[in-house]
């Protein structure tokens, strides 16, 4: 059982090492998985960002300039979403108050 | 439950700490620019310096730091900011949430630069706000000193 152990987890790191040898280079706006049309069939947009994101925006950041300006929208749903969140914490948990005083 | 105020290491660590955490968080929301980092990250570490002081001090001593009715104005103020950051752009005469047009000096670039940046205070108010407010909504109707 030790052995089976053992040689899964060598076959699990020699998966992940070979896997990182061939991944693209940080950054690279021609690596294969950014030069590639999406499903969707959008051509090359993580390309495109890579390219332009300092000079659109002013930020070397990219990913910053992805979150907050080309993907703002998303952002602006996903702090929307935490601000849901928090309201319905209060709507559920607040309301055991009146409660509290009966016991 | 909630006994930290009698162990003066305890405390004493938490209140040197949290200041620096702060400071550490606004670098991350303000440096979100040229480092990974932004909004989401910089107001989860405010909130941990500010969930810091209630575990050390007890929760009714932190509300002087930060009263438990402050969470959720200050959750929907940071909203307010993003979604007002997009209509000023709007009435600037680009679509929403186009920085371009924002009434400020400066290039273009400059322009989506400093819209980016107020978003990420307003994304970073927000994560913050409602973190403490969730953990005061836990801890309401519990037993604390």
């Amino acid at each position: 059982m030790k052995a089976l152990r053992t040689a899964v987890l060598v076959l699990f790191g020699a998966v992940l090492v070979i896997g990182g040898m061939s991944l693209p280079n940080r950054g690279d706006p021609d690596a294969r998985p950014y030069r590639d049309p999406s499903p969707a069939g959008t051509p090359n947009a993580p390309s495109y960002y890579v390219r332009h994101a300092e000079r659109d925006a002013d930020t070397p950041n990219m990913v910053t300039v992805i979150l907050a300006d080309y993907r703002g929208f998303d952002t602006m749903g996903e702090e929307t979403v935490i601000l849901t969140a928090g309201l319905v914490c209060f709507l559920i948990l607040r309301r055991g108050r009146p409660k509290e005083k009966r016991s | 439950m909630m006994r930290g105020d009698d162990d003066a290491i305890i405390s004493l660590v938490a209140r040197t700490v949290s200041p620096f955490i702060m400071i550490f968080a606004l670098y991350v929301i303000f440096h979100g620019h040229y480092s990974p980092g932004g909004g989401f990250q910089g107001g989860t570490m405010l909130a941990a310096a500010l969930i810091l002081v209630r575990l050390a001090a007890g929760n009714d001593l932190a509300q002087l730091q930060f009263p438990r009715s402050w969470g959720t104005p200050l959750g929907s103020a940071g909203v307010l900011i993003y979604w007002g950051t997009g209509f000023v752009a709007m009435m600037g005469g680009g679509r929403f949430l186009d920085y371009a047009f924002l009434p400020l000096a400066g290039a273009a670039p400059q322009r989506r630069s400093l819209g980016i940046l107020f978003i990420e205070i307003g994304v970073g108010l927000a994560v913050c706000g409602i973190l403490t407010a969730i953990y005061d909504d836990l801890l309401e109707g519990r037993p604390h000193d």
